[in-house]
């Protein structure tokens, strides 16, 4: 990371929390139990407590399993859903607790890429009509002409030919749909792009092809990315600090190569043995107990203690901390900041 | 005698205004409890190559030509009531979804006694007990609670697992996977991709594993046929394949995953995307998106010649082997 800290960073979370309601109306929150009625409240703990910060042109990974709640920390940063608790500073300014208008210049910075580009692009609009739509309503004052010229010029960089630009979504592959929907970010000119799962609807071929596109565009616009994936070869090939959530809470936040050349939380090392190898025949793939724990009611302690092989009494009741490591990662693990025998 | 033998085998798709060819002469063996993989990518055709095995195939699809043999017998003419005696029984089929695969209104345990007791005379407890053994060996704790239980009650990797149980019911000679860890998480894929490999080893029972991911191709098989818009492009010992790849769309394939570039670097991309059905250009399939092709690539089809020992579909594949080390060397 850069010495010269003046600047605040990019983007900033701080202690973020999202809990969704399970129960909607007062009779569902209803329990019998024991020969009595009680009022129970069931919540969903979908994001807990999680700080970390993208300082510019950084490229910010978040990955984990499904059910971690990476999507809802990009929805939250998006502004697409509140906080519970916590604050989200972008560019020095909090931002979570803005109206939807004090939004709207923030919108033109900050663009959303979505997993699915086949539910991502209105299918009753040309791809042309979707590419202007976002241009005009950020800059009302800009003329035809402008416009046009924008929008073909985006059109080109991601590599789809403009005189395409009457066709609609469905005549388009997978692939070709993912770069359109990359251009129609792309056409505000942001400097922030939040990209939730961009390829894993992709082939492979096709995932290299979008891929370096995002590459591209970070080089030639200088743009930061927090990108969300749960596939580990690409966050090693293209992020440059990676946070490993587990049910909702960050396990470790590291630089991508401290991360991959010495991972250290427990949970950490079983993703990364669990990622099939090409030329290996048999890794030494360290098989997790259990499945992930439901985020509702969580558990005490150590959110992975149930299917750590290191977990002991203090795992179970006490919920470790996020202490910064010698070489500048951050790990919540008793077992690496105390030291157990582990191998 | 082989376990299943198919030569020439063609599907062909009858739409309103033409017929399009979905696979072309494809031709493989597989021995009694050997493992193969088919990878390519969306639309080369290796799911409707699984779905013909199983004789599958619905309208408007049909196999044009060529023998499926299962144990010597020609399953592409077998009828109906012939095809339920070895569908299940002899063969079976794990979907990517098991949430489609299981049918939602009844329990496990319904879903379970009314496959064996459609194949075996069976009484219902006895159906019980096999299935609980099954469901046992496939490491789902307490498999007697399960059988009351609702496909929906389970997570996606326990459904996953009750599927493979649910295959290795009647004990199958062949299990054909497709793209069976596709919807699961990394972890939950590395655990069924173990128990499907622990399985079969020691069941001696020959799979077929549809994918597109090359890492679980090379972690589980050791025949591998990678196939492009319907065709067999390259097959052999998985382990040459992955290691020396000899078709350009192989090599492609190998060297667009994000492992075989310096982090930050581009990655090898393979431009354009594989062609739709209908537009399959003349010459060689892969001749518009291949660096390699010549003239004649665009012009001639290429039959698949043997290359060492694994079988190309290529018309440069001599020069492109004498090329590759000397970039290496440069490099």
């Amino acid at each position: 990371m850069s010495e010269a800290k003046t600047n605040p960073p990019l983007l900033e979370l701080r202690g973020l929390e999202k809990r969704f309601e399970l129960d909607k109306g007062f009779l569902e929150t209803l329990r019998f139990k024991g020969g009595r009625i009680t009022r129970e409240r069931r919540q969903v703990h979908a994001v807990n407590s999680v700080s970390m910060t993208a300082e510019k042109g950084e490229v910010l990974c978040v990955v984990g399993e499904s059910g971690c709640g990476k999507s809802t920390v990009a929805r939250l940063v998006a502004g697409l859903l509140t906080p519970s608790a916590g604050e989200i500073h972008y560019d020095g300014e909090r931002i979570d607790n803005r109206t939807r208008k004090a939004m709207m210049p923030l919108r033109s910075k900050m663009q959303m890429i979505f997993q699915n580009p086949y539910a991502s692009l209105n299918p009753r609009m040309t791809i042309w009509q979707s590419l202007v739509e976002p241009v005009r309503h950020h800059n009302p004052q800009m003329s035809k002409g402008e416009v046009r010229d924008r929008v073909s010029d985006v059109m080109r960089s991601v590599g789809v030919d403009p005189s395409w630009s009457k066709r609609y979504p469905h005549e388009f592959s997978g692939g070709q749909r993912q770069r359109i929907a990359i251009a129609r970010a792309l056409t505000v000119d942001p400097e922030f792009i939040i990209a939730d799962e961009p390829i894993s609807a992709l082939d492979v071929s096709i995932q290299a092809q979008v891929l370096n596109l995002m590459l591209e565009a970070r080089e030639e616009r200088g743009l930061t990315y927090l990108f969300i994936t749960h596939d580990l070869s690409v966050v090693q090939h293209f992020g440059t600090r990676v946070a490993v959530l587990y049910l909702g809470a960050i396990c470790e936040l590291a630089d991508t190569q401290t991360l991959f050349s010495n991972p250290k939380h427990p949970y950490t090392r079983a993703l990364l043995s669990a990622v099939p190898q090409l030329k290996d025949d048999r890794p030494n793939h360290i098989r997790l107990k259990g499945e992930i724990p439901t985020p509702i009611n969580l558990p005490k302690g150590c959110p992975f203690h149930s299917r750590c092989a290191y977990a002991r009494d203090q795992c179970r009741m006490e919920q470790p901390k996020a202490v910064h490591q010698p070489d500048g990662s951050l790990v919540a693990c008793h077992a690496v900041e105390e030291d157990w025998p582990r191998d | 005698m082989s376990l299943l033998s198919v030569s020439d085998l063609t599907v062909k798709f009858a739409m309103r205004d033409q017929t399009v060819t979905a696979l072309h002469d494809i031709s493989f063996d597989l021995a009694k409890g050997e493992r193969l993989g088919i990878v390519g990518e969306s639309g080369a055709g290796k799911s409707i190559t699984g779905f013909s095995l199983m004789n599958l195939l619905s309208k408007p699809g049909y196999i044009d030509s060529g023998k499926i043999l299962f144990e010597g017998q020609d399953i592409a003419g077998m009828n109906d009531a012939q095809m339920r005696g070895i569908r299940g029984n002899k063969m079976a089929m794990i979907f990517q979804d098991p949430m489609v695969t299981l049918n939602p209104v009844l329990t496990i345990g319904q879903q379970m006694v009314e496959t064996l007791q459609a194949h075996r005379k069976l009484s219902r407890d006895e159906a019980e007990q096999i299935a609980i053994v099954k469901l046992r060996e496939v490491y789902i704790p307490s498999p007697e609670e399960r059988l009351n239980q609702y496909p929906h009650e389970l997570s996606g990797g326990m459904r996953q697992r009750i599927i493979i149980a649910m295959a290795l019911l009647l004990n199958p000679q062949l299990i054909i996977a497709d793209e069976p860890t596709t919807a699961l998480d990394v972890t939950i894929q590395a655990d069924i991709m173990e128990l499907l490999l622990e399985l079969c080893q020691s069941n001696k029972v020959g799979l077929i594993l549809i994918t597109h991911d090359l890492g679980v191709v090379s972690q589980m098989t050791e025949r591998t046929l990678v196939m492009y818009a319907g065709r067999i492009v390259e097959a052999g010992r998985t382990r040459e394949i992955i290691n020396d790849p000899q078709h350009p769309y192989t090599q492609g394939l190998i060297n667009a995953l994000p492992q075989q570039t310096l982090p930050g670097h581009r990655l090898k991309q393979i431009p354009g995307n594989m062609p739709s059905l209908t537009s399959i250009p003349v010459g060689c399939p892969f001749s518009p998106r291949c660096s390699y092709a010549v003239d004649h690539c665009r012009t001639t089809r290429p039959e698949p010649i043997s290359y060492g020992t694994v079988r190309v579909a290529c018309h440069e594949v001599n020069r492109l082997h004498n090329d590759t080390p000397d970039q290496e060397k440069q490099a």
